[in-house]
């Protein structure tokens, strides 16, 4: 996995609320045996035009987002399936911080897998980070992930939460099965004790 | 009892039997004891063992099945699209590779994953369970702690049959009343979710009580849990009863003999203590509901049959009405107007939500006579083989026939489009499936979510129809 320690950068505004899977990435996208090749399937329903060309209005279709990796949207971001598929793109397509007032469950463990860090803020902070990308459309933010904290141009720091144990695999960059493996000895006493 | 013991919920006992291992800083460890595969999210975790040099530790406690983009017109790889046969055979080279029981796409046993599990007795009061899939929260209504895990987690579990999981919130939800004629447990779930939003349960595992889920079929049961993930709850949960011991009695993996005696013993210990605690409790009074239908672009967009689509403008939150508004123009719906009445191309009965036999024999007792109406496409899709071999044993696939619907092989089919069966951009589908996204059914396709009553009485009529207009009498 990618570590993630610090990240500036501008932010790109999706403001729907409930974005679902199936939104970050059509079933039709899912017959890959791999990871790669994903990004172009991101948002494929809003993105393209009915001819298949890219519509110049959607937010990661714009020049000036061509490098942005965070990404501020609505509630409950994520809901639906849980398809992994759905942070690979993300993360293919230059995507590595997403900042919402909530996220759906699988979805955040999906991308804490990944190196895709979900940032969790208050409707205060949601509102003035949506209300930047208006007024500054290209002001850039620092994320510190071990200090937790998002600081915005103002000079504002905003504190994040994250458990421990992800913030430790994200900056490490380590796959969170190492640590399973090394409790080999005791699923195999739990096993004996009841198989 | 020992009264010094705290009262627990099911949920809690379940989890805490399930326990390897807990320290200060990490998650807890917890042991899974049934893992469902299937061939869309499973490949990169296999690819995974391989790199890392891993096997499989528990094949005995591991059960694959191809679903979701598999052919219902026949059942041959030769009619799949070249990227889909390849998942398919990917699947096939994985489980031989490491030594899975796979429900190959020509045995008589295969079926839709989570129709599968609980068919053939693998679901069970008490276990834990997971799938590469969200519905997985099918199967809690036998009292099992079931849940959706991503593809990492999925390789987790191969590799280890443990997951790294943090303590999930309990809430229950109590449906009370009895349910009107015409009234299913698709309707209270929708309802339900019409009323939490998909955002009102996560962070949570649902437990249904009350009298309204005990006088619930086991099927119907399914269907209920099943839509947990639509709440945004990983897991849905019904304490096991008669009903749940009836339905697992005699099943190819259930317990036998005296075992069988024995493991209800066990199970009837499940339920909930009195004055166990929730970290949330809500009550709904079904007793009056009327059948559900969605009108939106995700599965708490519903309303009861007879009442009006939202308008914009009456909401307050700009981000709610912002959402409304893109729903309804995504559905080309006009807001203050019922959809009753609102005419459909086609009807899909199908999914791991409704495709059990109740489903089908519901929906062919309400079409048997009618015609599909002229212009609609009918989608009939078993959610196993079994059911289809069932359903024909019965008739009902000549009930379907001779109205005009189509009967095909079990498949996900029209639920999730992979496999071909699909919405053309702008058509309108009644859908007993789970999800009304944007594009699921097929892009562009847009879909009103019902229970299979309202799609059966849909499809004949042509538009969206309450069912109790054909069950007068
Ligand atoms: S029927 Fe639909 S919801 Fe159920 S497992 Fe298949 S694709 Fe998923």
């Amino acid at each position: 996995m990618q570590s993630f320690t610090t990240l500036t950068s501008k932010i790109i505004p999706l403001p729907n609320n409930d974005v679902d899977t199936d939104q970050i990435i059509p079933a039709r996208y899912l017959k890959v045996t791999d990871k790669v090749g994903l990004a172009e399937g991101l948002f494929a329903g809003w993105r393209y035009l009915a001819d298949g060309s890219p519509d110049p209005e959607f937010p990661i279709n714009q020049e000036r987002y061509q490098n942005a990796q965070i990404l501020l949207t609505g509630d409950n971001f994520g809901c639906g399936s849980s398809r992994e598929h759905a942070p690979w793109a993300m993360a293919g397509w230059g995507i590595r911080a997403v900042i919402s007032t909530s996220f759906a469950d699988i979805f955040r463990n999906n991308a804490l897998k990944n190196g895709l860090l979900p940032i969790v803020v208050d409707d205060a902070t949601h509102t003035s980070l949506f209300d930047l990308t208006e007024e500054v459309p290209l002001a850039a933010v620092d994320i510190d992930l071990a200090s937790q904290t998002v600081s915005l141009p103002s000079g504002e720091k905003v504190f994040f939460e994250i458990d421990p144990f992800s913030k430790t695999c994200l900056i490490g960059g380590v796959d969170q099965l190492g640590y399973l493996l090394k409790q080999e000895d005791k699923i195999a006493a739990f096993e004996a004790a009841r198989d | 009892m020992n009264q010094t013991i705290k009262p627990r919920t099911l949920f809690e006992k379940i989890w805490d039997s399930h326990l390897v291992h807990e320290e200060p800083g990490s998650p807890s460890v917890l042991y899974i004891d049934l893992h469902l595969v299937h061939e869309v999210t499973s490949p990169q975790a296999f690819s995974g063992l391989r790199a890392k040099g891993l096997q499989v530790r528990r094949t005995d406690r591991t059960v694959a099945t191809m679903d979701h983009s598999t052919p219902t017109k026949e059942l041959s790889l030769n009619i799949v699209d070249a990227m889909g046969a390849r998942q398919l055979r990917q699947l096939q080279a994985n489980c031989k590779d490491f030594g899975i029981h796979l429900y190959d796409l020509d045995d008589p046993l295969r079926g839709i994953v989570h129709i599968m599990g609980p068919e053939l007795g693998l679901t069970q009061p008490g276990l834990t369970i997971v799938c590469g899939d969200s519905h997985t929260s099918t199967h809690g209504a036998f009292g099992a702690l079931a849940f959706g895990i991503g593809t990492s987690e999925v390789e987790h579990v191969l590799a280890t049959q443990s997951l790294l999981q943090y303590r999930p919130k309990t809430m229950r939800v109590d449906f009370e009343g009895e349910l009107q004629p015409g009234v299913t447990a698709k309707d209270m779930i929708l309802a339900l979710i019409a009323k939490i939003g998909v955002g009102g349960g996560t962070g949570y595992v649902l437990e249904y009580a009350g009298s309204a889920v005990r006088n619930l079929s086991m099927e119907a049961r399914m269907t209920l849990c099943n839509m947990s993930i639509e709440a945004g709850a990983r897991a849905g949960m019904i304490a096991p009863d008669e009903t749940t011991f009836e339905y697992l009695a005699g099943r190819q993996h259930a317990p036998q003999g005296a075992d069988w005696d024995a493991a209800v013993e066990r199970w009837r210990q499940l339920p909930s203590d009195p004055g166990a605690h929730y970290d949330a409790v809500i009550t709904l009074d079904v007793s009056q509901l009327a059948p559900m239908v969605t009108y939106g672009t995700n599965p708490g967009m519903g309303v009861e049959i007879d009442q009006l689509v939202p308008t914009p403008a009456a909401q307050s939150d700009p981000a709610r009405r912002a959402a409304l508004e893109k729903a309804l123009a995504y559905m080309d719906l006009e807001p203050g107007k019922s959809l009753h009445g609102h005419p459909v191309d086609v009807v899909f009965i199908g999914s791991c939500t409704n495709s059990r036999i109740s489903d089908l024999r519901a929906a062919a007792a309400l079409i048997k006579g009618h015609k599909v109406a002229e212009g609609v496409r009918l989608l009939v899709v078993p959610g196993s083989e079994s059911i289809r071999r069932q359903a024909e044993a019965e008739g009902l696939d000549i009930i379907f026939r001779q109205a005009g619907g189509d009967w095909r092989f079990a498949g996900c089919s029209m639920c999730i489009a992979m496999n071909g069966d699909q919405l053309s951009p702008g058509q309108y589908a009644v859908s007993t499936s789970n999800r009304n996204f944007e594009g699921r059914q097929g892009a562009g396709g847009r879909t009103f979510l019902a229970s299979p009553l309202t799609a059966a009485a849909s499809a004949i009529a042509g538009k969206v129809t309450d069912p109790r207009e054909y069950m007068i009498g």
